[in-house]
């Protein structure tokens, strides 16, 4: 069977030790994590959880009917797919000689980012958008010389009905 | 009513209904120990705390109420911990509370500090370390909540002894409000409905019963299910009891040690209704093979289970009793006389396979293991609580005695826990005092937890050992016999205690049989002395458990002798 993407966002207790919960499922159970996003949401006492994950479809039940089992997690679904709004963001220090500079900010702005900070030999370059994008980009970046990059992984949200 | 932390668990456990708690304790539980003297509810103290949690988790499952158990921080809560996985694996509810250092301390490797909320996150339901006495009620409530609803487990509360010591305002009986806990109880019934034209339909249906059916008190509905469909019924090592073993549609056990009856049935069968099962590797061997001619159905509680290991056709999310309530009453518009009027050539079969393999044995010059199991049985007419250590004891008390109802045969069957038997013998004890309470023994696992013989004798609870003493961790010797060899590893146990001198030391009674022909009368004298008994039967050392389907093979595959 195949493995594929999945995008599974969560609400949880706004606890410590949630996390953990979650976390020690993956490792205990030998499920994967390919990124993980957490942050509070409107309402203090509950967080928002994102967490992609590669698995064949039998897998993924598994995985999804686990987390719902957890006391802490209020709610889940499934993102994957055009149904929702997917973004990544990375901070990149890209090497920038005069010769570069040019070619650097086409760039930038090809890629609607933005320089956020810039030394006599270096931007550090905002950039949001689809996991594709930002793949794209630090192909098109590395021949310049990335010296440092920090990235989050995917956050979603479900498109709402028009 | 203003309490402290300590007398807000006082008053919860009554309102919970608990009378009895199995603990130890330490720096960490003393208010909490304090303030139990001056209740009415029973404290045993045990002689090491993972004697506490097998107890109340023998006492848990022969009452189906929450077992409570009580120990201190850091090596108390360590030594739980084998405890708490077997409740665990097995789905018993028990709520184990642990002293833990004071607040401030926490993090600061104080002494006898251990992060036992961490420790026990994979092997409990769910667990809690307390912040604040404020939080104490709420957690308490939902911890006894969340341990019997749904499928049960064990629920762990760690609470720091600032927090024991610390009053706050107690609101008596407070509802528990859990958004995010919902178990479903309630099955789908147009599921269920196709189950019920699978069973008018299928040749050859059986159905595979497990703990669920006990725990959900759902054993009757299956019974009345089974017999008025003439649908024959196997079940898992935890399932044992949920159908009389002595029905003519019994099956006995499935899987590895299973009979040969059952485990042909569920190769050849072409409906199989699981339900409070869970298709462990142990009961399906290779599962490509696993009931291959059959439409599967499963019905259980815990969505989870269904689809983990093997293929479903129907999958049934709800209460094991609820579920079969609701198949019955399908069934009741039914022409059952012509659907049972064709069960004839299935049942034939079934027997034929049933004379051809028996559970069987010959007794020698040695005594035979399983021939002490069979007049156990005899003996106690099958209505003993019978709980067993981990091994061919297990295996052969599984066998050879023959549950007609639920509740009566306490093992530890998805952890395999050496040692369990006697302390959970002990609960089952302190839960009915006047029952006849038999642990089915092994020489090496009765070592593991012997010290809790103190106990029996200091609360006066007669429970009975029965050891097989075949002088081996006979289970391991026997896969070493198969599959290594015969190159008996560190399996060789001759250097065992003499059990009728220790049970003395306890201040228990010692007997011992060595030949066949006293097999009965020490049985007899066994049951029969008022107090706690330790008999040792000396087996034939080098017996095996038959069949045996080795792992990872289709289960009906087996070898026989
Ligand atoms: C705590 C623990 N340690 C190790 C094992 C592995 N094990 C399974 S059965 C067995 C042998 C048990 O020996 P004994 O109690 O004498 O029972 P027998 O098989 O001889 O009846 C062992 C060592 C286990 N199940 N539990
Ligand atoms: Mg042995």
């Amino acid at each position: 069977m195949t493995e594929e993407k999945h995008i599974l966002t969560m609400l949880v207790d706004n606890e410590p030790g949630v996390l953990s919960r979650i976390v020690g499922l993956f490792s205990g159970r030998g499920f994967n994590i390919e990124s993980l996003c957490v942050a509070e949401t409107i309402d203090p006492k509950v967080s928002r959880i994102t967490i992609v994950t590669k698995a064949n479809e039998p897998l993924v039940e598994q995985i999804e009917k686990q987390l719902r089992k957890l006391i802490n997690v209020i709610k889940l679904r499934d993102l994957t797919g055009s149904g929702s709004v997917q973004r990544e963001m990375a901070l990149i220090c890209v090497r920038a000689k005069l010769e570069n500079r040019d070619e650097i900010l086409r760039m930038v702005d090809i890629f609607r980012c933005k320089v956020v900070d810039v030394g006599p030999e270096y931007y550090i370059i905002e950039a949001t958008g689809t996991e594709e994008k930002m793949k794209a980009l630090v192909n098109l970046l590395k021949p310049m010389g990335i010296k440092k990059i920090a990235r989050t992984g995917t956050i979603a949200l479900f498109r709402e009905p028009h | 009513m203003k309490l402290t932390g300590a007398q807000i668990l006082m008053e919860v456990l009554k309102e919970e209904g608990v009378n009895s708690i199995f603990g130890f304790p330490g720096g960490a539980t003393i208010d909490i120990h304090d303030n139990l003297e001056k209740t009415d509810l029973r404290h045993y103290l045990v002689r090491h705390e993972q004697g506490a949690v097998h107890a109340a988790d023998g006492y848990a499952r022969v009452t189906g109420k929450v077992g409570v158990c009580l120990v201190t921080s850091g090596p108390g809560a360590t030594n739980a911990v084998t405890g708490v996985a077997t409740a665990y694996m097995d789905s018993i509810p028990m709520v184990i509370i642990s002293g833990q250092v004071p607040t401030h301390l926490i993090g600061n490797d104080a002494f006898q500090e251990v992060d036992i909320v961490g420790i026990t996150r994979p092997c409990t339901k769910h667990n809690y370390l307390v912040p604040s006495v404020e939080e104490l009620p709420r957690i308490l409530k939902e911890a006894f909540h969340i341990a019997r609803s749904g499928r049960p487990g064990p629920v762990l509360v760690d609470i720091p002894k600032n927090v024991q010591q610390a009053t706050t305002n107690f609101k008596p009986k407070q509802k528990v409000k859990l958004k995010s806990y919902n178990p479903t109880y309630k099955p789908n019934s147009k599921q269920l409905r196709k189950v019920v034209d699978l069973i008018m339909t299928a040749k050859r249906p059986m159905i595979f019963a497990g703990g669920g059916v006990i725990l959900s008190k759902g054993a009757e509905e299956l019974t009345k299910l089974a017999r008025s469909t003439k649908i024959p019924v196997t079940m898992s090592l935890m399932g044992l009891g949920g159908f009389p073993g002595s029905d003519p549609l019994s099956l006995g056990m499935i899987g590895m040690h299973g009979t040969y009856r059952a485990n042909m049935s569920t190769g050849k069968c072409d409906l199989l209704i699981g339900i409070g099962v869970r298709f462990d590797d142990r009961v399906t061997g290779k599962t490509d093979c696993f009931a291959a001619q059959a439409e599967i159905v499963h019905i259980d509680i815990d969505p989870t289970s269904i689809r983990k290991n093997v293929p479903v056709s129907i999958p049934v999310v709800g209460d094991c009793k609820s579920s079969l309530e609701v198949i019955n009453n399908y069934l009741a518009e039914e022409d059952l006389e012509k659907l049972t009027a064709n069960r004839g050539p299935w049942l034939d079969q079934i027997e034929q396979w049933k004379q051809n393999f028996k559970l069987a044995y010959t007794q020698e010059e040695e005594i035979k293991p399983q021939y002490v199991v069979e007049k156990l049985y005899e003996l106690t007419r099958g209505e003993a609580i019978i709980t067993t250590e981990v091994g061919q004891n297990q295996m052969w008390a599984a066998q050879f005695y023959h549950f007609d109802r639920p509740g009566h045969f306490v093992t530890s069957g998805g952890l395999g826990t050496m040692g369990f038997g006697l302390p959970a013998a002990i609960g089952a004890q302190v839960a009915f005092p006047d029952a006849l309470v038999v642990d089915v023994a092994g020489d090496g696992s009765i070592q593991m937890n012997i010290q809790e013989m103190a106990t029996a004798v200091q609360y006066k609870l007669p429970v009975k050992v029965v050891i097989l003493n075949n002088c081996y961790l006979g289970m391991v010797r026997q896969w070493q016999e198969l599959f290594y060899d015969k190159r008996y590893a560190c399996t060789c146990m001759d250097h065992a205690p003499d059990f009728v001198k220790l049970a003395e030391a306890f201040g228990a009674v010692g007997l011992r049989a060595t030949r066949p022909e006293e097999v009965e009368d020490v049985l007899r004298q066994g049951l029969e002395t008022p107090g706690p008994v330790i008999m040792d039967f000396r087996v034939t050392k080098e017996e095996g458990v038959y069949p045996m389907v080795p792992a990872g093979a289709p289960i009906t595959e087996m070898l026989l002798v």
